[in-house]
């Protein structure tokens, strides 16, 4: 049988960041910093996929990523699935875990927080999972799914 | 970061809480003691707040402090452009003790992170002023006798009081029940309901003020303030709905006590001011107890 033809074309090491919403492309490239990022990547949006309708791809040639870079992700794309490849084969499945802190990712949505008004580094303490309900550790005010800005 | 500061009234556990009330009660019997000989503690109100700043100027003084700071931001160099950090990083250098008022949330906070010595939050923004919480429960403690098993009666602004926010969070521990009386667009915010839940503490929410008075031990009174609210017609709809009457409080309890923040407004009519179960003035002269208090435990005196 033939093999089915790959919209976005396989890497041989690295990782893969499958099942993001089309939408959310962006964010996750924000949160996990990829811009500055040198390794080749490719990025697919707008697949089609049973599960989300339209969906985004990345995958990232020769980076691996951390633990606590997986979790970042749980803010913007939590139904994300990463994989991680070596030598064409998937060796290994990372979930997606939402963190207990968020620091230094996420702007607290109230506008008179000193986060707001001062280079003052972001700090939440993670209040609900699911949907997530982040709690600002300085105005105490929260900041909800719906209103998650990335910085 | 220090732990000695007080931001938030979560910021003290209820051994904590139970500790610095009884402190207070020992200042009350002899508040003179010259326990801040030799210290110098900043007093730093980047926005004015006569009443908190007069209580806490005065605790410092009965404690033999010295004081340094200003009384709104106007006088100090943030009209230069200076940021939050520098000032208190300056001012950490000559104090053993900072005072703050802010109008950004989380300031106090910020500055107990960039800061040496303890920070005591004197009210930042909507968010917390704990020193008003402390003096609330040794108002409650002193005219109860004990802060457990309480019906606390709630009345006013419930949404955007936030010394109703904090008083909730800090009788939490003690097994109230709470009765919760605004108008409509002025109500307990969800996320404080949900905490009562959590907590398996009893509320109520009543839109009669006449229904609840013959069931509280205390009745927390708050202004409806013009401040916020964006459209002027909807303060016209509400500022008017609870006023508290003497003629209303026939069938209250004889322990029952009415305690305000102040300033009032019209929101308890004058004909109340003599009636013994009227405890707003006395309030207000616990909250230099309290403070001396509050003060003391920052530095370790006693």
């Amino acid at each position: 049988m033939a093999k089915k033809e790959l919209q976005v074309s396989a890497i041989e090491n690295g990782t893969v960041i499958d099942h993001i919403p089309a939408d959310k492309l962006f964010d996750v490239i924000n949160v996990l910093g990829l811009a500055k990022v040198e390794n080749a990547m490719t990025l697919g949006i707008n697949l089609k996929s049973t599960k989300l309708g339209r969906k985004a791809i990345i995958k990232i040639w020769d980076k691996f990523l951390e633990d606590d870079e997986v979790n970042k992700l749980a803010l913007v794309a939590p139904s994300a699935k990463i994989n991680i490849i070596r030598d064409y084969d998937v060796v290994e499945k990372k979930m997606v875990k939402v963190p207990e802190k968020v620091e230094g990712i996420v702007k607290c949505m109230n506008p008179k927080c000193i986060t707001n008004h001062e280079k003052v580094r972001t700090k939440f303490a993670v209040v609900n999972a699911s949907p997530i309900v982040l709690k600002c550790h300085y105005c105490e005010k929260l900041t909800d799914q719906n209103h998650m800005e990335m910085i | 970061m220090n732990t000695h500061s007080l931001v938030s009234i979560e910021d003290y556990t209820k051994e904590e809480i139970l500790e610095v009330l009884k402190l207070a009660s020992e200042f009350e019997a002899n508040p003179n003691q010259r326990l801040l000989e030799g210290k110098v503690v900043a007093s730093l109100f980047f926005e004015p707040s006569t009443r908190t700043r007069l209580s806490f100027e005065t605790a410092i003084n009965r404690l033999g402090g010295r004081i340094i700071g200003f009384t709104d931001a106007s006088s100090s160099s943030v009209t230069k452009g200076e940021t939050l950090k520098d000032t208190i990083k300056m001012v950490d250098n000559y104090a053993d003790l900072i005072v703050m008022r802010h109008p950004v949330e989380g300031a106090a906070r910020y500055a107990s992170e960039v800061a040496v010595h303890p920070i005591l939050n004197a009210g930042d923004g909507a968010n917390q002023h704990p020193s008003q919480t402390m003096l609330d429960l040794y108002s409650i403690y002193k005219t109860q006798g004990t802060l457990e098993n309480l019906d606390i009666c709630m009345v006013g602004d419930l949404k955007y009081g936030r010394t109703v926010h904090s008083l909730l969070q800090a009788m939490s521990h003690f097994h109230p029940t709470f009765h919760f009386v605004a108008p409509e667009s002025l109500q307990m915010p969800e996320a404080y309901k949900l905490h009562l839940k959590e907590l398996n503490i009893p509320y109520y929410e009543h839109t009669e003020l006449d229904e609840v008075i013959a069931k509280a031990d205390i009745l927390y009174m708050t202004r409806v303030q013009r401040e916020r609210f964006a459209d002027p017609l909807e303060y016209e709809k509400v500022k008017n709905v609870y006023i508290l009457r003497n003629a209303m409080l026939a069938n209250a309890k004889d322990n029952m006590r009415i305690l305000h923040p102040l300033p009032r407004v019209n929101e308890i009519d004058v004909d109340v001011d003599e009636n013994p179960k009227a405890y707003y003035f006395e309030q207000a002269r616990n909250g230099v107890y309290a403070r001396q208090a509050i003060i003391c435990k920052a530095l370790g005196l006693k």
